[in-house]
């Protein structure tokens, strides 16, 4: 089995409205050197997949198609074989 | 014959109830609801993907009910050129599934809005469209997240193709910025395939079929199709 983590960010060219909230409370905290704040997705999970290859095909196509919305997002992700 | 509506059921929808009202009760046609775990369409002669947020928007609003049940056979039947129709949850479902182009982002705002917006049809050559007089038209929009946008050249490609079937502006038909509520890319509120036979849009025409309710320009989309699918 893996334990697998992926991070799902919004792509550079997409505005982050939601972000920018964020980052004007930093700035009423008096937190006024914080820049580019971005807001993504974190998602973990595992997989029983019987190897490492059969594991990827799966995670793939689960954050390709269900996780993330290649239009708007990109993903990137880190896995652990746990016993 | 009389064409036959089917409204699709997902958990969270909350839409359904109001297109199935304004279809069946305001103008008298046929209908069935649709359940999402089912694959049966029941010989819908037109899908309506209702509004509403789907198995709770979560992930990203449309992202779980594109690969339900249901979605496998409006798939299947838009492909086969089929008619269905997306409104707002509708619609953001529609772009998951790849029916349409592009994504409907957060609001600009941040905010959710509840208001009643004024369209201009931009192409009239739609089945939807057709009958629409030529005004300006009054429908309410509902949602947090109706921001339309694409890649560039998939825009180029809307314009090119004619495919961007309703913008959003002010009383007067005026494209302005504060006429646009949601900050969708070159205002638009709704769009159609190029095949023309999926039209996806934020605002919601069953929420303006009734003259009890105040407004009834929905009617003129629902009714054009009806008359385009008798002639």
């Amino acid at each position: 089995m893996f334990k697998v983590q992926v991070i799902i960010k919004r792509r550079p060219s997409i505005l982050d409205p939601q972000g920018k909230a964020v980052e004007k409370g930093a700035f009423n905290m008096g937190l006024t050197n914080i820049k580019d704040t971005r807001i993504g997705k974190f998602v973990e999970f595992a997989v029983e997949a019987v190897n490492k290859e059969e594991a990827v095909k799966e995670i793939e196509e689960y954050c390709h198609k269900l996780l993330s919305n290649p239009i708007m997002e990109d993903y990137e992700y880190t896995m652990e074989e746990v016993l | 014959m009389k064409p036959k509506f089917g409204v699709v059921v997902f958990p969270g929808s909350n839409c359904d109830h109001d297109a199935y009202y304004a279809l069946k009760k305001d103008l008298g046609f046929d209908v069935s609801f649709l359940w999402h775990k089912d694959k049966d369409l029941q010989s819908s002669d037109v899908i309506i993907l209702p509004g509403g947020f789907s198995y709770g928007d979560y992930l990203r609003s449309g992202a779980v009910a594109r690969f339900s049940p249901i979605m496998n056979s409006v798939i299947e039947f838009a492909n086969k050129g089929g008619i269905v129709i997306g409104i707002c949850n509708g619609f953001q479902v529609l772009v998951e599934a790849g029916l349409l182009p592009g994504v409907l982002l957060k609001n600009n705002s941040l905010q959710f809005i509840c208001k009643d917006i004024y369209l201009k049809v931009t192409n009239k050559n739609t089945i939807f469209t057709k009958g629409i007089p030529d005004k300006i038209i009054k429908i309410p929009i509902a949602h947090g997240e109706g921001n339309y946008f694409a890649e560039t050249a998939t825009i180029s490609e809307l314009n090119d193709n004619n495919l961007i079937a309703f913008k959003y502006v002010d009383a007067e038909g005026n494209e302005t910025v504060e006429a646009n509520p949601n900050g969708s890319i070159q205002n638009i509120a709704g769009i159609v395939n190029k095949q023309g036979n999926v039209l996806g849009m934020m605002p919601h025409p069953e929420r303006a079929c009734s003259s009890m309710l105040g407004k009834t320009d929905g009617v003129f989309i629902f009714k054009s199709l009806v008359s385009e699918l008798l002639s």
